[in-house]
């Protein structure tokens, strides 16, 4: 590999499309670099399912034929990019992570993914997610789990640990992932990287596959704050084909990031959101985050969020039930696995035979949690109550942003986990989300950015910055305030101390 | 399956029980795009050709509601003096089956658009007609499922068959649901009220444009539910019968409903709650599916899509736009045409009101135009089963015979003869006259000679005539048509009988 490669490889994806832009470098040729790189270390990390490497460099050909031609190209036009394999693509398989969808090629575009092309950029392919996003570390993927670069023997968390690996593997210097609960942002605490979920209704959920309507966001994942708030922008606004996309400009989150700036502010700390159940070195990262925040210039109180002490549990009947609704469509009819069709069976039995075969544990789980939550006579127990806790955390949300301009806490409670540690254990697989979830709950914006290694584990920390619905530039503007002390503190920016692979 | 013993008959049955009925009538809306999508919705297209990944339920696609079919719901809701929801939503009805894209339904459940209306129907009664009034619970929408065809097999259903094929075409085109409340003390009206209903509705539906109301195509279904009980007890079990195909059938559903649900009671037996499948060959219902587990559907608010809140403005709007009411409309009617309400109701139990209106449109005389509807095309129609207005003859054949007949070109047998050629498909009014040589006879020559042939083989009647009895003439009237086979102008024929033999009236 060229020396050039490498470089390239590590720039910022601000930076790649300055240069491409100028002509100082092409999509090829960054392309290239990119795809060489997958295929140097992917069999190690398994952050994609699918690469789509020829559509790749017909898309950077493309874009270089068009700089030549002196189009006027976009902000990030000719980075490469990779997707969660929860977004439909034209003619690419997109598998959810799941059996049930092997083979299935969507005969559509994804919002996300029609904004990514018509921003000139390029795709480099599908990433590994547990399936249909259900999990916490990638584990539950039914194509093998995803390596976290900091330590190939632990998780990159999840579900989008595919792009949040890729992110520090250096494989993609942009990625789309979709949080739930915490899908963006766990992974990204866990990788050191950057992961947005904006809020609800502000990037579309066309073409994305439903884990849980009312939850599900598709989000920015990067490097470095500015780098996402590029993407953000890109893939942020109303989309008239999905009803909940909310039909307002998009904040200037690309404004905010550049402006990077705290003084002022006031920054509400969630008791709720922290103590029993942190991990030591977590806390310690975070708290010293705190303090240098302060020393920007921002104040700092501390705000309380009761009911966030039941978001874990309302989130847990809200989320199945969603579920076990929008998988229901996968039954063996119309496309994906079929099992059971040999001609003695009735059209129930394949449905359920192509079920039992094509779902995994946790997915089948969820199903049943969910279809129950949902049943005559449980519905107002359950359902009902969740969505009378959500409505309270949205009103705690309210309370503190009469308080605060944003909140933070740490992202996840531990650093990243040993793979197979957790992975029969499903109540401590959702503990790693219970400080993500209320942000999904209330509808609101949130971000996760690194903020140190933990000193017992040398494994990276993540904060997480809340901020209120269609606030999301707060986001970027105190992310970005924080990411330039910490990288003026440490000489660069936290990932560049992940071990090369 | 129905014997002849599982029934009894329904007068019989009426001294014993009394009826409680309940009706769904489902309309498919006829807006030119689907539900949630942008696909078409024209009727009768190749298999699996009007799709895309919304109305496919694709992973990841999601629903946009169509504007018009929420004003069509509203207009219809007003239409039928309903409450119109100033907030309400969608919900997920889950269950599986081939012909549903997602494996649910998206559809309203607690939150319908529409609530609390009814709608005035009247039935003719030995009495004179009666106006019953239905009471209407609600009015929501929902989307249609895609349409299976069972092959082999032995009962077209999906168990046994050898494969199944499914058309998606269907699956997501707007359908609303109106659901009456129970409909007590109508006795053995109750068939009659349930036609009369349906008819009203449709009419209503036709009125308001919002649909194309054809129980053939399957743009307007029926379930009739049923429950009879002992005078003075408590309600009984009820049946829901499915498959009522026509405005005829409804009333015959009911009505043999009535006799096996009396025969089961009578018998000391169960009525089962169940859904029943209506034959229109045999107009008795066979046993479907059980519905005594109710089934679980799981409901639970859309989440992908907003709610419906509309303002009090828009729904003003679209109450400005409302039709005059069919009832409204038919009293208008009947005051401008001169009839009695034996008249009305005759003209509205043929189904024969709009045609009517049309026909006077087109130029036709009120009387002549009743006459026709409700006498020689009412009796082919009834022949065939069919209703009226799928009968292949129109307003402007009806204005055309009219017009022949006015200027002497036909008289009402001749009429009848070219109604019964256009029936019969062959050909229009003037081609049918040319093809069976309809016209009337006007040559005088001709009419002469049969006139006099009539005088010389009747003498005795000429005499009478002669002598004053001028009422006698329509002997030989009578004589001349007859040899003329029909094709003279009777009027004619006598003022020639008269003018011969030099007398004056």
């Amino acid at each position: 590999m060229r020396s050039v490669d490498a470089d390239l490889i590590r720039q910022p994806a601000s930076v790649l499309a300055a240069a491409i832009s100028e002509g100082e470098v092409s999509s090829l040729e960054v392309t290239k670099a990119h795809l060489a790189r997958i295929t140097e270390v992917d069999e190690r990390v398994h952050a994609f399912l699918q690469v789509t490497g020829e559509a790749a460099l017909a898309a950077a050909e493309l874009v270089d034929e068009k700089r030549r031609a002196g189009a006027k190209l976009g902000a990030l036009a000719g980075v490469p990019i990779a997707v969660k394999d929860v977004l439909t693509m034209r003619g690419v398989p997109t598998t959810c992570g799941s059996k049930i969808l092997e083979g299935w090629r969507p005969p559509y575009d994804s919002t996300v993914v029609a904004r990514l092309r018509a921003a000139d950029m390029v795709i480099l392919g599908k990433t590994n997610m547990d399936e249909f996003a259900m999990g916490s570390s990638t584990e539950h993927s039914a194509y093998g789990p995803t390596h976290n670069p900091w330590d190939l023997t632990r998780i990159p968390g999840g579900s989008g640990g595919g792009s949040a690996a890729s992110l520090a593997a250096f494989e993609a210097p942009l990625a789309i992932g979709t949080d739930t609960g915490g899908s963006i942002r766990q992974p990204a605490a866990v990788t050191g990287t950057v992961g947005v979920k904006p809020t609800y209704g502000g990037v579309s959920r066309y073409g994305l596959v439903a884990l849980a309507s009312s939850l599900d966001q598709a989000g920015p994942c990067a490097r470095s704050v500015l780098d996402a708030a590029l993407l953000h922008s890109v893939i942020a606004g109303h989309d008239p084909r999905d009803s909940t996309s909310i039909n307002a400009p998009v904040p200037d989150v690309v404004g905010a990031a550049n402006r990077g700036d705290v003084r002022g502010l006031r920054i509400g700390l969630v008791k709720e959101l922290s103590g029993a159940g942190y991990q030591a070195g977590v806390l310690q990262r975070f708290n010293e985050a705190v303090e240098l925040l302060q020393g920007l210039g921002a104040e700092v109180v501390e705000v309380s969020c009761p009911n966030f002490d039941y978001a874990l549990g309302a989130y847990y009947l809200i989320l199945p039930a969603e579920a076990s609704s929008n998988l229901a469509r996968f039954d063996g009819m119309r496309y994906g696995l079929r099992a059971g069709d040999d001609g003695s069976n009735s059209v129930e039995q394949v449905m359920s035979l192509s079920r039992e075969a094509g779902f995994g544990a946790e997915v089948k789980r969820r199903i049943m949690l969910g279809t129950y939550a949902l049943s005559s006579g449980y519905y107002d127990a359950y359902y009902g109550q969740a969505q009378k806790v959500r409505t309270l955390i949205t009103r705690d949300f309210n309370a503190a942003f009469d308080k605060a301009d944003v909140l933070i806490s740490p992202t996840a409670p531990t650093t990243a986990f040993k793979i197979g540690e957790k992975v029969d254990d499903p109540l401590a697989m959702y503990l790693n989300d219970i400080a993500t979830i209320p942000v999904n709950l209330a509808g609101n914006c949130a971000m996760s950015l690194p903020v140190g290694l933990a000193p017992a584990d040398g494994l990276p920390v993540g904060l997480q910055i809340m901020a209120p619905p269609m606030a999301d530039d707060r986001l970027y503007l105190v992310g970005s305030a924080l990411e330039s002390a910490l990288t003026d503190k440490w000489g660069h920016l936290l990932i560049e101390e992940v071990p090369s692979l | 399956m129905s014997t002849n013993h599982e029934t009894v008959p329904f007068e019989e049955a009426m001294t014993r029980y009394e009826p409680i009925i309940g009706l769904e009538v489902h309309v498919e809306l006829g807006t030119n795009s689907k539900m949630f999508c942008s696909c078409s919705t024209t009727f009768g297209a190749a298999p699996n050709t009007q799709v895309c990944p919304v109305c496919l339920g694709l992973p990841g696609s999601m629903p946009v509601l169509n504007r018009v079919a929420v004003e069509s719901t509203i207009r219809i809701g007003l239409a039928l003096n309903c409450d119109i929801a100033t907030w309400c939503r969608f919900a997920r009805k889950n269950y599986f089956y081939p012909d549903m894209p997602k494996d649910y339904q998206v559809s309203q459940y607690d939150e319908p658009l529409c609530t609390n209306g009814w709608l005035d129907v009247t039935v003719a009664t030995d009495e004179g007609p009666q106006v019953v009034r239905v009471e209407i619970e609600r009015v929501h929408m929902e989307e249609d499922t895609g349409k299976l065809t069972h092959a082999g097999g032995a009962t077209g259903r999906i168990h046994g068959a050898d494969y199944s094929l499914v058309d998606y075409n269907r699956a997501g085109i707007p359908l609303i649901e109106i659901v009456t409340k129970t409909v007590i003390g109508t006795g053995s009206l109750a068939p009659a009220v349930a036609r009369a209903y349906v008819t009203e509705l449709r009419d209503v539906m036709r009125a308001l444009g919002v649909s194309d109301v054809r129980m053939e195509e399957g743009s307007l279904r029926c379930d009739a539910n049923l429950s009879l009980n002992k005078p003075g007890e408590g309600w009984g079990t009820r049946s829901e019968t499915k498959n009522v195909n026509s405005l005829r059938s409804v009333e015959r559903a009911v009505h043999s409903e009535i006799e096996r649900q009396a025969a089961v009671l009578d018998s000391g037996g169960r009525v089962i709650q169940e859904t029943r499948h209506f034959n229109e060959d045999t107009g008795r219902s066979t046993s479907g599916r059980s519905k005594e587990q109710a089934e679980d559907y799981r409901y639970f608010p859309e989440p992908d899509l907003v709610p419906i809140a509309p303002s009090l403005a828009w729904v003003e709007e679209l109450r400005a736009t409302l039709p005059e009411v069919p009832s409204v409309k038919r009293a208008r009617l009947q005051n401008t045409w001169g009839i009695n309400e034996f008249e009305l109701a005759t003209l509205v139990n043929a189904g024969a009101v709009e045609l009517v209106e049309a026909s006077i449109a087109e130029g036709v005389d009120p009387a002549a135009a009743r006459k026709w509807w409700t006498g020689e095309l009412l009796r082919v129609a009834n022949e065939r089963g069919v209703e009226l207005s799928e009968l292949p003859v129109t307003v402007g054949q009806i204005a055309r015979v009219e017009a022949l007949i006015a200027d002497g070109s036909l008289n009402d047998k001749l009429a009848r003869q070219v109604f019964e050629g256009v029936l019969a498909g062959e050909g229009d009014v003037d081609l049918v006259i040319a093809q069976r040589g309809l016209a009337v006879v006007t040559d005088d020559g001709a009419l002469l000679a049969a006139i006099d042939e009539a005088l010389a083989a009747q003498p005795d009647v000429a005499e009478k005539i002669m002598s004053g009895k001028i009422q006698a003439a329509g002997a030989i009237v009578g004589a001349v048509m007859k040899t003329t086979k029909g094709q003279a102008d009777a009027a004619k024929v006598r003022a020639l009988l008269l003018e011969r033999l030099g007398v004056s009236e």
